[in-house]
């Protein structure tokens, strides 16, 4: 995945460590970014994603490796010669200053006339609907708006390359939306490359390019929006991208195919590529269904169990089936009886199956 | 004394003031006692405001008189007179507070930065070390300073004198300097530096500008000890440099009250206005962080 030589990458994050202290944060994470390409890094708290973007800005200084941006290493450059721009969660407006004054500021740095400033403001306002309001004090501004301004303040200054650490946390949820559109739509209408961190799963899938899930200062996976969700490459990403049901299962080899068994149930035939031997199994409750218990199904295990629980989120029901002393969480379409046998399908096509030791130390939600 | 009858009642409406919970429901009753314990409170603060008003414009009072025998401007003409004492030791007072500003700015700016944003390793040291003429009885240092600053050739200059204020005034202004620095938000230095801002140019653009009402706060405060300030002006200044104080001391040494009085009260001018400055500069999130 990483591209170490190529001077054609946006930005080449190169085995970069960082340490608080004695405390080391990013163990050596190599990334590399094409021009004009949108990457959300996605993990939870403490993960070292803000950090990695913190980094790459130039707030945090790193202890080993390279940072290069179109091939210039600036790891050791201070950040307001790196040449980026950053939407902060905080908004980071300047209070004493006027919405002209925040978004023009990096334009008066560059030595712009005053008119010209003027002129060029009110085209960013303009792009983000915040015209007229140059004057306004920016403590007088719901937070969709300071964030706007935030937004244009850095794209004033035509950045090659935005850093957004987690700037759309903050804000409502319908102002969220709109929010990630207007920058995913500009994004694409002005060509910068967009770092994004966030720990906000479907704001990664639905903004981004690529995702970079990170987990304890390491880079857990790379790749589309699809493949990691599909493919998650280890149970920490299989149970962060939502995958978080787990099943112990027992897979051997069978004629020409495989055996996959779990404790209750039948064993079930398959051929599909799956590690042999103890296996832990990772599924969303979106992927398995409920049905008659007693009713085999192709490609399918079907584990006995008993309805405990049913919600209606909206759209379709979400039950919590006991199965022998566990419990999960399973959505369906159909509405079932409470405390009626039930079989709980799962296709094994749908599942993430990993070796158990494997799942030992990973992420359980 | 008048005065002194009317001190005697307060306590008294003042023991009354816990019961005023159970007093709600009679609301006059509760009404009028709330307006004596404010009255009283008034007296305790302003009461001996106006003995001093009335001493500045009494002529003639002698006892057993209550109350002036006669009134007159006589001596606010003597103290306003462009050449009289008042005049230039205001004038010194003035200047000495001016300079001890621009002094403990000077030195309270940068460290107050340093000590809100940089990890220095003797921090709370060094803030006790500007807090440590406070600490001891001002006359024991006072008397040691006035024999060094005397072997130097200080004692009797303004200069020595804004020493001795600035000294003092240090306190004040580098642990609320600090503060306000400390209350300024890193991410709003940092925004700064992202998009192109050198740090000095950031120090200049963001984060003085919005550390400024703490600033002013505590160049106010400097400026309010400075003219307030007896003991180190009396042992280092005297007798070339003499300001408002020392004529105050002066003049009530001599029985003359009435200059005394008057001098007071244009001692409490630049302080009732300051402090209604100061209300305005002195946000709540600097003060939560004077000190840390």
């Amino acid at each position: 995945m990483t591209v170490t030589s190529s001077g054609s990458a946006a930005i080449d994050i190169d085995h970069l460590k960082v340490s608080y202290g004695n405390n080391r944060v990013l163990h050596g994470v190599s990334l590399s970014v094409a021009k004009g390409e949108f990457i959300a890094i996605l993990g939870s708290s403490g993960c070292g994603k803000t950090t990695l973007l913190r980094t790459i800005a130039g707030f945090q200084k790193a202890s080993g490796g390279a940072i290069r941006l179109f091939g210039r290493d600036v790891v050791d450059m201070p950040p307001e010669k790196r040449g980026m721009a950053m939407m902060f969660q905080s908004y980071a407006l300047w209070p004493h200053m006027s919405v002209l004054g925040n978004v023009g500021y990096g334009l008066r740095l560059r030595g712009v006339s005053r008119e010209e400033i003027r002129k060029r403001v009110a085209e960013v306002l303009r792009m983000l609907n915040l015209s007229g309001l140059e004057d306004r004090k920016v403590t007088n501004l719901s937070g969709g708006q300071r964030q706007r301004v935030a937004l244009g303040r850095a794209l004033a200054i035509e950045p090659e390359i935005l850093l957004l650490d987690e700037p759309l946390s903050n804000l409502d949820a319908k102002v969220r939306l709109q929010l990630r559109t207007e920058i995913k739509t500009l994004q694409s209408r002005l060509g910068f490359t967009a770092i994004h961190v966030t720990h906000d799963r479907e704001e990664a899938m639905t903004m981004a390019d690529r995702i970079v899930v990170m987990d304890a200062g390491h880079i857990a996976q790379v790749g589309t929006p699809k493949e990691v969700f599909d493919n998650p490459v280890s149970p920490f990403v299989a149970s962060f991208m939502g995958a978080e049901n787990t099943l112990h299962l027992d897979v051997r080899a069978s004629g020409a195919g495989i055996e996959v068994k779990a404790e209750q149930g039948h064993a079930v035939q398959w051929n599909g590529d799956v590690p042999v031997g103890p296996v832990t199994a990772y599924f969303r409750d979106d992927v398995a269904s409920l049905g008659d218990p007693s009713v085999a199904i192709e490609g399918s295990i079907v584990l006995p169990g008993t309805i405990t629980q049913r919600t209606y989120p909206g759209g379709h029901y979400r039950y919590v089936v006991a199965i022998a002393d566990r419990h999960f969480t399973v959505t369906d379409d159909d509405y079932h009886e409470l405390d009626r046998p039930v079989g709980l399908r799962l296709p094994l096509a749908s599942l993430h199956l990993f070796p158990s030791e494997q799942s030992q130390g990973g992420f359980h939600a | 004394m008048s005065s002194k009858v009317q001190f005697a009642s307060a306590p008294v409406d003042i023991e009354q003031a816990p019961s005023l919970g159970r007093l709600r429901l009679k609301g006059f009753a509760s009404t009028l006692l709330k307006a004596a314990a404010l009255a009283a409170f008034a007296f305790l603060l302003f009461g001996p405001l106006a003995n001093l008003v009335l001493w500045s414009f009494a002529e003639r009072w002698y006892a057993p008189f209550k109350l002036p025998v006669s009134y007159g401007t006589r001596y606010w003409e003597v103290v306003f007179r462009p050449t009289g004492d008042a005049m230039s030791s205001l004038m010194t007072s003035v200047s000495i507070a001016c300079l001890t500003v621009a002094v403990a700015l000077a030195i309270s700016v940068p460290a107050g930065y340093a000590l809100a944003r940089l990890k220095l390793p003797w921090r709370t040291a060094l803030m006790i070390l500007f807090l440590l003429p406070q600490a001891f009885p001002s006359v024991a240092i006072y008397i040691n300073v006035a024999r060094v600053f005397y072997s130097i050739g200080l004692t009797g200059t303004i200069a020595g004198v804004v020493l001795v204020h600035a000294a003092h005034g240090l306190v004040y202004s580098v642990w609320i300097a600090a503060a306000a620095f400390a209350a300024v938000d890193r991410d709003l230095e940092l925004a700064a530096r992202n998009i192109g801002a050198s740090p000095l140019r950031t120090f200049f653009t963001v984060t003085l500008p919005l550390a400024m009402p703490g600033i002013m706060a505590s160049a106010i405060f400097v400026f309010l000890e400075s003219l307030d300030e007896f003991t180190g002006t009396f042992f280092v200044g005297v007798p070339q440099v003499t300001t408002l104080p020392l004529l105050l001391y002066n003049a009530s040494m001599g029985g003359n009250y009435q200059i005394a009085s008057i001098t007071a009260l244009i001692l409490l001018v630049p302080s009732v206005l300051f402090m209604l400055f100061i209300e305005r500069f002195l946000k709540a999130d600097v003060l939560s962080k004077v000190g840390q």
